[in-house]
């Protein structure tokens, strides 16, 4: 039984990093004052850039590192539409989406049934030994712990450094931020990119680590449940822990439904994330008062500065 | 203190038409244009050390674009400016505030969902430990007289104290020279004569301060010297305390200042065209007023007029009365039927109209030619412009032409979309739009909010002789001089609570102060 | 050297008309690259794609059959997208609404009058709006975003279809494939031309007439662009925000949903597991590049169901990858909304005098 219990919750922190970090990353940039619908696009370019490079370097942390470049380059191509020439940033979006979904499937071409490589398990000496905890907690991929750490780094700056609190007033009044003479192109810009990077690095894990190999359209909407997640932690960082697991434990939950062969037809499991979604965002969205605190105030409004 | 003071205006006084140079700051041949408009065109002006010099002019005669050069909020195309005797570059506002200059926005610099402490902290070059910096907040605000609380979060604060954040932070820069954009238009009259004293014990430590306002009298009372701008130009310089307030008016304008004619008041009101009772409504937002029992009756052929300090609930009572919030059947009444619940459109077909505050986006679709905006508030009125569900151009232009000459709405080609106009013209054809239905019941939000004098005169006129003419006028204001010369009884709102109308005559300013600060509150429990 | 942008006084008419040219324009060019990079010839590929296509009367027909679902699609976004409702989920409304639409001739295959076809039609269009409508419900009685519940209902639609063609709409006599039984005659959308061509064609041409009518004459027209533009100035208008979402959400599923049942009705004849390349996803680009207007859209649905057959004829005569084909659509989306910058915007360079601290002084 215990046995059990340590592999769904092995398999729920597989499936809630990748979530995390696109999540945690977007909400920086929101927080910033900018909507970037395009986690997803990013994401799978993540995914197949991260596979392709590990592929053919060999190395794991090679293959992440030019993940996170993709998401990067995605992203700057979508902050310079949206901040340099204020196109609509819904609609921008999803054209980095539908854009993302494209290329990856050219580039990925290549690689459809080329086996992968696996991102490897830091063991932590003598901790990871600790029954039950030891393996769960201690024995995880690099990036697993760097999802928390992420985390705890977005929320320390952002509510206790000087560039978060930057980062919250651009998005709060971009009109005023300016009117002091920060640069809100700059900060948002920034922020973009940090998203990015974190939506690259979110891909690479899936094509890395939840499944090393490279299937079409492998994020499966994970980019979307990942924006989802942002309205669910109210723009709290901390919450978006809670928001991943979740949904991680609602995903592996339907594997092992389906294994157990409950009887329930295996689209109606494998849709329950989605519908999950769907009833977190209307019960959090519900309550205006909650949501309304700590939307950004400029969260998707366009910004021309005069000079 | 009040010895420099003295020093200072005797200086006035010996030199009326000093040459425009100053020991502190000098500007000169300052340019600026955005597209065709030349909005400062080869400006000179100088200020003392210890100085409060008012820059006077209309709206759009260019001051905010020339005091947001010398914050380096914007760019000059030509001419320089001389800091100390020496010639600068400010490229940026940080680089402003390091040279010692801070400003206090017209409408504010501030963030909502922040602290006190922390939109302090953003205009600060190192702000170090926030505990610090709070301490220094609480010492520098009560030492001056303005008292703040660093870890209260801005959206729960009155307009005032925003002010005072915003005086606090340029304070705690140390600066040699504050720039205030009309500090006193979101300020009671007790509130204005505490920051006049907080004003005059800067000047009297040797700071300077440029004093942008339209209230001459304001100014006469606490400047040295002026600096009048029309159409971006420097027109003219004086020590306002030995001009009248109408001698500065005319400078500012450039001729003789025309007051409304008020036209002959029925003896006895009329009937009951507009009647608000037990009027309460719950705030919709977090940052939203709310309405507190609020009654009220508007005759025919009278301007009653609504005074308060922005935010204290005009915007709530303006959508409740036009019907863009719902409230209880009962508590709005047009001409006898009670239509609280009922829409907009139901309510311009009882012949009630009614013009917003905010003129663009709400009043207004910016990108929509003027007659397409004739439809959006006329579209249900019997006007032609709809039937079967079609939209007759042909009678939106025939309309559009007709407001367009009997408003005097000025435009550089045939129907434009409406983001094009300026203010005063924009503001004109809204007013106009709805003036042309003759309407029993008109209510405006700030009728002439950032508009040019020929046309605020124009608008208010058009006011007076709608309600002389048998309508019944409600006006909500932020202007008290404008409520002065239009309105024949006054109330306040504060906190979304209404005080009794009074007669405008038998008003003063300090009664009205009161009532705006709260003394209205205190009937609130009798109705 | 800065850019900057600088806010036209009116909308440019002119850049209106240009921008989607442009677009297409540096489109083609960043497909001469992208075929130049994968080791083809640029000329020839751009003519593979875009023009050998125009050349053939069958390949016409099939760009027709494409352009027709996305037209239809595209027409409901636009009326979503103008009035400001982010509804990008007609890919599951078209999924939905076929299904729907497929209830009678799978479940009542014997029910063949003339009415099975209307009936289809109806039900599918009706399925499609009831789709649309829960993410317009959540949105305007819970405030839930629009964008994101319209879009986990696409995932759940497919699954939905995969479900029933696996299950138990799974054809009786059809060795265990994943498809649903052939539709009868009755059941089956009247073929126009000698290909796949049918009356979808037309029926998306009178749409298209007709909302362009409602659009730029009828007070509803004038609604859906004030709320689009301003909603406080449209609820000053006494428009109500909330009606209107319902309405566009609606509207557009209801076209999605039609469109899905022509085009299992009219081209598949039966219910498989993947019933659209697509279309959903695509009609936004459509949507987009058409201005959203009706009329532009119906040209920019040709466009795009032209780079569906180009990509396939790439693919066929030149070896080169058919997904080429939706890195190009990604494209002309982001050239798109690049170029209509400039219909508000003239974009300038500026040269930025000596930059320097407050206490430098300039020469």
């Amino acid at each position: 039984m215990l046995d059990i219990v340590q592999a769904v919750l092995l398999t729920v922190i597989t499936a809630a990093t990748p979530l995390l970090i696109a999540a945690i990353g977007e909400l920086v940039v929101e927080r910033s004052g900018v909507l970037n619908l395009g986690v997803e696009g990013m994401m799978i370019m993540g995914a197949v850039v991260g596979f392709a490079a590990a592929n053919q370097s060999g190395s794991g942390a090679l293959g992440v590192l030019a993940a996170i470049v993709a998401g990067m380059a995605m992203s700057a191509l979508f902050g310079f539409l949206v901040l340099g020439l204020v196109t609509n940033q819904v609609a921008t979006g999803l054209a980095l989406t539908i854009l993302g979904l494209g290329v990856s499937g050219m580039i990925g071409e290549a690689f459809i049934g080329v086996p992968g490589l696996r991102l490897p398990k830091l063991d932590i000496p003598v901790l990871s030994d600790i029954p039950f905890i030891g393996p769960v907690v201690f024995q995880q991929d690099a990036i697993v712990y760097l999802s928390f750490a992420l985390v705890g780094i977005v929320s320390y700056c952002l509510f206790r450094t000087r560039i978060g609190l930057i980062l919250r007033a651009v998005g709060d009044n971009h009109t005023s931020a300016h009117a002091l003479g920060y640069s809100v192109l700059k900060v948002r810009f920034l922020a973009v990119l940090f998203g990015g990077g974190c939506a690259g690095l979110a891909g690479s894990y899936m094509s890395l680590a939840y499944t090393p190999q490279w299937v079409e359209n492998m994020t499966a909407g994970r980019g979307w449940i990942a924006l989802a997640l942002v309205v669910f932690s109210s723009w709290l960082p901390m919450r978006v822990i809670a928001g991943a697991y979740l949904f991680g434990a609602v995903t592996v939950l339907t594997f092992h439904a389906q294994a157990l062969g409950a009887g329930i037809p295996s689209q109606f499991l494998s849709s329950l994330p989605y519908l999950a979604t769907i009833v977190v965002l209307v019960l959090i969205s519900a309550n205006r008062r909650l949501t309304l605190v700590n939307t950004p105030a400029c969260l998707g409004k366009p910004f021309v500065p005069d000079r | 203190m009040s010895d420099v003071l003295t020093r200072r205006r005797q200086a006035g006084e010996a030199g009326t038409a000093r040459p425009a140079t100053g020991n502190l700051l000098h500007a000169r041949g300052l340019t600026k244009r955005f597209g065709d408009i030349l909005a400062n065109d080869h400006v000179d002006l100088g200020l003392n050390k210890g100085e409060i010099h008012a820059l006077l002019g209309e709206n759009g005669a260019g001051k905010s674009t020339l005091v947001k050069m010398f914050y380096g909020a914007l760019e000059p195309d030509g001419g320089e400016i001389i800091w100390q005797g020496k010639p600068v570059v400010i490229d940026n506002p940080a680089s402003a505030r390091a040279l010692g200059i801070g400003m206090v926005f017209q409408h504010f610099s501030l963030f909502e969902a922040l602290t006190v402490v922390e939109n302090i902290a953003l205009a600060l070059p190192n702000p170090g430990n926030m505990k610090a910096l709070a301490a220094r907040i609480t010492d520098v605000s009560e030492d001056y007289g303005l008292p703040l609380n660093p870890q209260d979060v801005v959206a729960d604060l009155p307009v005032g104290i925003r002010q005072r954040i915003e005086i606090v932070r340029c304070l705690l820069q140390e600066p040699q020279l504050i720039i205030m954009d009309e500090p006193t238009s979101v300020l009671t009259p007790q509130e204005a004569d505490r920051l006049f004293l907080t004003l005059q014990r800067l000047a009297g430590e040797g700071c300077a301060v440029l004093y942008i306002s339209h209230r001459l009298e304001e100014v006469q009372r606490i400047c040295h010297h002026a600096t009048i701008l029309r159409h971006g130009k420097v027109v003219s310089e004086c020590d306002p305390s030995l001009e009248t307030a109408s001698s500065l008016a005319s400078m500012m304008v450039g001729s003789e200042v025309i007051g409304v004619n008020h036209g002959a008041m029925a003896p006895e009101p009329g009937p009951v065209r507009l009647k608000l009772s037990g009027l309460s409504a719950p705030a919709a937002t977090p940052f939203a007023t709310r309405l507190n029992n609020i009654d009220l009756e508007v005759h025919t052929g009278e301007i009653i007029a609504i005074a308060g300090v922005a935010g204290n609930g005009q915007g709530e009572l303006f959508d409740a009365i036009s019907g863009e919030m719902r409230v209880d059947p009962g508590m709005v009444v047009l001409d006898g039927r009670a239509c609280g619940n009922r829409d907009v459109t139901w309510r311009r077909r009882q012949n009630a109209a009614f013009v917003p505050e905010e003129r663009l986006g709400h009043g207004a679709v910016p990108g929509l030619k003027l007659s397409s905006n004739i439809v959006l508030t006329r579209h249900g009125t019997g006007d032609g412009l709809v039937g079967t569900g079609f939209v007759s151009t042909a009678r939106a232009a025939e309309l559009e032409q007709k407001i367009k000459t009997t408003y005097d709405v000025r435009m550089s080609h045939d129907d434009p979309e409406a983001r094009s106009l300026s203010g005063g013209n924009l503001q004109k054809f809204v007013v106009g739009r709805e003036l042309d239905r003759n309407p029993g019941v008109l209510v405006v939000n700030q009728p002439t909010w950032g508009v040019d004098a020929g046309a605020a005169a124009l608008i208010r006129q058009a006011l007076i002789d709608l309600a002389r003419s048998g309508s019944a006028v409600l006006v909500i204001s932020q202007d008290l001089d404008e409520i002065f010369e239009i309105a024949d009884r006054i109330a306040v709102i504060s906190r979304g609570h209404l005080s009794v109308p009074e007669d405008a005559r038998s008003m003063t300013r300090e009664r009205v102060g009161i009532l705006m600060a709260g003394g209205a509150e205190k009937n609130a429990g009798r109705a | 050297m800065r850019i900057e942008l600088v806010k036209r006084k009116e909308h440019s008419r002119k850049m209106a008309l240009l921008s989607p040219v442009i677009a297409v324009g540096l489109t083609l060019v960043a497909a001469a690259i992208l075929f130049a990079a994968s080791g083809t010839d640029p000329f020839l590929g751009l003519y593979k794609f875009f023009i050998e296509p125009l050349t053939d009367s069958w390949s016409v027909q099939e760009i027709i059959v494409k352009a027709t679902p996305m037209v239809l699609i595209a027409c409901g976004l636009a009326v979503c997208y103008l009035s400001n409702n982010w509804n990008i989920g007609a890919e599951g409304q078209f999924i939905f609404g076929a299904l729907c639409g497929s209830f009678l001739p799978i479940v009542y295959p014997e029910f063949e009058t003339s009415l099975t076809l209307p009936l289809m039609l109806v039900l599918g269009a009706l399925g499609g709006a009831f789709w649309a409508l829960i993410p317009a419900v959540l949105k305007t009685r819970f405030n839930a975003n629009e964008i994101l519940t319209s879009l986990m209902l696409v995932y759940v639609a497919s699954l939905l279809l995969d479900y029933l063609v696996r299950g138990p709409w799974r054809d009786p006599g059809g060795y265990n494939f994943p498809e649903s039984r052939l539709f009868s005659e009755a059941a089956t959308l009247p073929l126009i031309g000698d290909g796949r061509m049918s009356i979808a064609a037309p029926v998306a041409v009178v749409v298209v007439i007709v909302l362009a009518i409602v659009l730029a004459r009828t007070l509803k027209g004038f609604e859906i662009r004030v709320m689009g533009e301003s909603p406080r100035a449209g609820a000053f208008a006494g428009f109500s925000a909330k009606r209107l979402t319902l309405f566009a959400f609606a509207l557009a599923g209801g076209l999605a949903g039609l469109a899905g049942t022509m085009e299992v009705s009219g081209s598949l004849n039966q219910l498989l597991p993947t019933i659209s390349p697509g279309y959903g996803f695509t009609a936004i680009i459509v949507a987009f590049l058409g201005r959203l207007n009706p009329v532009g859209i119906l040209v920019a649905g040709f466009v795009l169901a032209l780079s569906y057959i180009g990509g396939e004829a790439v693919q066929a005569s030149m070896g080169v990858s058919d997904k080429i084909a939706s890195v190009i659509q990604g494209l002309l989306l982001f050239f798109v909304l690049a170029c209509d910058t400039l219909i508000l915007y003239r974009i300038r360079l500026h040269s930025r005098r000596t930059t320097a601290t407050g206490e430098v002084s300039r020469a």
